[in-house]
């Protein structure tokens, strides 16, 4: 009888655990979720890799005591899951690797325009939104690798040279799914006007070595083995590809220095329309663009700043300096689908 | 005598009504509801014609990347199948040395995910990778072994990585068949070969049918490797679409196409499961292995190895060399993203499986009309591109949060509820991941004999109490399979992962999209071997497991 009542007490107790249990998990579940509530917190998304923008969040937490959260992801599903929270959204800043994408967001009405005197001396116009809604962080040149080996520079000139008869077999390059070739192109499009941009891309896909690689590394690997002479980069890749190999035989050209000067895209980041700290939001942009920040934000990624104050790092001012185009990283944006559709038609895949 | 005569009194007792388990079909109809939803969202998408974006894709590419497509699948199916077989033949019914080994070694690509596989692949053996040049410098062969990044390619890798679904369910079925059928043809004058072909193959079909439907599947969804090799399917239409032209309503529709083809799919592996022989489920069976001997029992066991070789050990040893060099990558932080890892999809195989073992239950104690055909839905969710699927539940749980919860929140002075909760990603895991569970549990369910139902009825049991007594117990080895299953997937799972991870929740594949997005393939290799090490445990105790049956 004792016996039997004891079984049931257990029982019971272990019912209660259970229920106990499962609540605590679901609340648990849940709790995760949203505290935007909090004031001193700053939410970023960021298609800017962690380990490249964690130690501007760091630093930037230690000075001024304000927590920064976030998550990292490609900019497509980021600005996706922007448009679908709508007002509920808890971020407060959008940060990208490329304007076409700012552009985007800005177009689809998840950004807000900002007034700052701030971000307007420290950085350049044609690196910021015409809208005044994103600023771009650290500049991103594209420009002309080639094998030290094999190559001598001065047969190289622009961008459009390399779909010329004397690179026949000889180019290599990046798939054009990716945002920077579709902005390369974009740009010449606005500049070169469209005819005559598909007749250059034309020219690269039949000098091409190989089929379009998945990485600019691989394109830059596939030069130093000599399965072809020259290649786009954007230059941090060649940088890291350096650092860890002093030897490289492979360097920098910079094209069209006599005309429009060299391809350039911006990192960059926007506040968000429904930002709960929209203060916070650009005093943190404001304190990005100053010089201290500037530098670590580019030198973190071997690029170049956006602030005309601050040097870039010594390395990257070993491989000369250059005349960047200077049309609005916007037309990146603007006139994407367009360069897409070109380089689907003349077969650059 | 008169008709009336013949009608019988009316009996005294009251009969019970028979208990049709009504609410026993709810979980089935609630996880389709689940699945359902985010596809709804997708199929809606054809509400916002996209025509010019159609037009520029017909005219320029639909017509290559269906052809790619097609070429990929079918490559992928015809060498899991035949690898998957082919191997499960050996070591479920031969015995030959080292096959006790090469068992459960042959599982282990299980553990690798396709986008790893696939820039290791390209790493080693690119143009510029270390086999090609070695192969010019030293032998001087100009060309190497030639251009990888191919549809050859793509199908070896992606046949490497999938095989083991094929290679799992058919072990298992030819162990369950035993060898006296195979003894009765070949009495009867058969060849070994004729015996296999004519007797334990059919006999294996559904399982292999129901294999090959899964690796086919992961092939038309994936995304990963397909752009590690730059090579286009109907996956890159899709992306092209929403990254490139910013349309998402173009991307949805054409994977609703994608849907399409993987409905028809299913129909065609179920209409070849019907033609299959029902198995019969042995209750002992002492596994009288062929003995091979001298060159038979070589060529099988270099055949095993050389399979294990590719697809295992020469992989991870690229990526251990490439770990060791980029060591520094390695900080304390790694724990907490081994601990989100198992977290996540420690509770999502715990939800799934709970949930398969309900719908399947159900789909016994309610035998509804249709209900099946529900319970197929739910698993719908496996077959389209991740980050399609992970779009569409991020859409459908914001509605949620935003027309549901909204009055609720502002009550209570909340943020977002569902949305960046841990609850809202488990719940992608498991709309994702149904159909995973759902299999094991089923066939498990398969096996038990109605009768232990009816008696524990006429013992006066309920159904729950059944369902915990009579079923559970016997269900258990189905269940772990099934969990175990969802547990790799989880682990290997990405952009779910990414789009809707709370705060904070970092795991190891996000730490390798983080590397491979920028190209860093060797900086990958730490969380990579990583994740494979610690996808490797499930798979172990999965095949522990299935050898004790």
């Amino acid at each position: 009888m004792n016996q039997l009542r004891r079984s049931v007490i257990i029982n019971r107790l272990a019912k209660a655990a259970k229920v106990t249990g499962i609540s605590m998990l679901s609340v648990g579940l849940f709790a995760c979720a949203d505290d935007s509530a909090n004031k001193n917190v700053l939410t970023v998304y960021t298609a800017r890799n962690e380990q490249l923008i964690r130690p501007l969040f760091d630093l930037y937490q230690q000075e001024t005591g304000t927590e920064i959260r976030y998550i990292t992801d490609s900019a497509g599903p980021l600005l996706a899951r922007l448009k679908a929270e709508g007002a509920n959204t808890p971020a407060d800043l959008f940060v990208t690797v490329d304007a076409g994408f700012l552009w985007q967001a800005s177009n689809e009405g998840v950004l807000q325009p900002f007034d700052s005197e701030i971000l307007k001396t420290n950085i350049p116009e044609s690196l910021r939104s015409t809208q005044d809604d994103w600023v771009g962080l650290s500049l991103r040149a594209r420009t002309i690798i080639y094998s030290t080996d094999r190559v001598n520079p001065e047969d190289l000139s622009t961008y459009e040279a390399l779909a010329g008869p004397d690179w026949n077999g000889r180019l290599c390059l990046r798939t054009a799914k990716k945002v920077y070739n579709q902005s390369l192109v974009a740009t010449m499009i606005k500049t070169l006007g469209e005819p005559e941009t598909e007749s250059i891309v034309g020219g690269w896909v039949k000098n091409l070595a190989a089929a379009p690689f998945s990485n600019d590394n691989q394109a830059m690997e596939a030069v130093v083995a000599g399965l072809c002479d020259v290649t786009i980069v954007n230059t941090y890749y060649y940088g890291r590809m350096k650092e860890d190999n002093p030897d490289l035989p492979l360097a920098v050209f910079w094209p069209n220095q006599d005309d429009r000067g060299v391809h350039v895209n911006v990192s960059g980041a926007g506040i968000t329309k429904y930002a709960k700290n929209p203060v916070a939001a650009k005093d943190f942009l404001e304190w990005l663009s100053k010089p201290e920040a500037q530098y670590i934000f580019a030198e973190a990624n071997q690029e170049y700043p956006v602030n005309p104050e601050v040097e870039p790092s010594e390395l990257v001012k070993s491989w000369g300096e250059f005349k960047a185009d200077s049309v609005n990283v916007e037309a990146a944006g603007r006139l994407q689908a367009e360069a897409i559709k070109l380089m689907d038609r003349v077969g650059y895949h | 005598m008169s008709a009336q005569d013949l009608v019988l009194p009316a009996p005294k007792t009251k009969i019970a009504r028979v208990n049709t388990g009504f609410w026993w079909r709810f979980p089935t109809y609630l996880v389709a509801a689940m699945v359902l939803l985010p596809l709804c969202v997708i199929v809606f998408s054809w509400l916002q014609p996209a025509p010019d974006i159609w037009a520029h894709l017909i005219e320029t590419q639909l017509a290559r990347l269906l052809e790619n497509t097609f070429v990929l699948l079918v490559g992928v199916a015809v060498s899991v199948c035949v690898l998957g077989v082919s191997l499960a033949w050996l070591v479920a019914a031969c015995e030959f040395p080292g096959r006790r080994w090469l068992d459960w070694g042959l599982m282990l690509p299980l553990a690798i995910p396709p986008y790893v596989l696939a820039f290791v692949f390209l790493g080693l053996l690119d143009y510029a990778g270390p086999v090609n040049t070695w192969l010019r410098n030293s032998l001087g062969i100009a060309g190497g072994i030639g251009e990888v990044r191919t549809a050859p390619g793509v199908i070896i890798v992606m046949s490497l990585v999938l095989y083991p679904y094929v290679y799992m369910l058919a072990r298992s079925a030819f162990v369950n068949q035993g060898r006296e059928l195979m003894d009765a043809a070949r009495s009867l004058g058969v060849s070994p070969l004729r015996a296999f072909f004519k007797v334990s193959l059919p006999m294996a079909r559904p399982a292999i049918a129901a294999g090959m439907a899964l690796a086919m599947m992961e092939t038309l969804a994936d995304f990963g490797a397909v752009s590690v090799f730059n090579f286009d399917t109907f996956t890159t239409a899709i992306y092209k679409s929403w990254f490139g032209f910013y349309n998402l309503a173009a991307a949805a529709q054409l994977a609703s196409l994608l849907l399409l083809f993987v409905l028809l799919g299913l129909w065609a592996e179920q209409s070849a499961r019907s033609k299959g022989r029902l198995q019969t489920r042995r209750a002992s069976s002492n596994n009288d292995r062929y003995q091979l001997r001298g060159l038979h029992a070589g060529l099988a066991c270099v055949y095993c190895a050389l399979v294990f070789a590719v697809a295992f050990l020469v992989p991870i040893g690229q990526l251990l060399i490439w770990t060791f060099s980029h060591l520094n990558e390695f900080d304390n932080r790694y724990w907490g993203f081994v601990k989100n890892s198992l977290v996540l999809a420690f509770l999502a195989a715990l939800v799934s499986v709970g949930l398969a073992l309900l719908v399947s239950f159900g789909r016994r104690q309610s035998p509804v009309k249709g209900l099946s055909f529900w319970a197929r839905v739910a698993g719908l969710g496996y077959a389209l591109p991740g980050s399609v699927l992970a779009v569409g539940i991020l859409l459908v749980f914001t509605l949620i949060e935003n027309q549901l919860l909204a009055p609720l929140r502002t009550w209570l002075g909340f943020g977002q509820v569902l949305i960046g909760s841990l609850a809202a990603l488990i719940l992608a895991y498991v709309i994702r991941f149904f159909s995973v569970a759902i299999g094991p549990v089923q066939s498990g369910l398969d096996g038990i004999r109605p009768s232990f139902q009816e008696v524990a009825q006429t013992l006066g049991s309920t159904r729950l109490q059944i369902l915990r007594r009579v079923y559970l117990p016997l269900l258990r080895p189905g269940l772990l399979t099934a969990a175990l299953l969802v547990l790799v997937d989880t682990l290997k799972e990405m952009p779910a992962t990414l789009i809707l991870r709370p705060f904070g929740w970092d795991t190891l594949a996000v730490r390798v999209f983080e590397r491979t997005a920028e190209g860093q393939w060797e900086q990958a290799a730490l969380p990579a071997v990583t994740l494979v090490a610690v996808s490797m445990v499930p798979v172990v105790l999965m095949i522990r497991r299935s050898n004790r049956d």
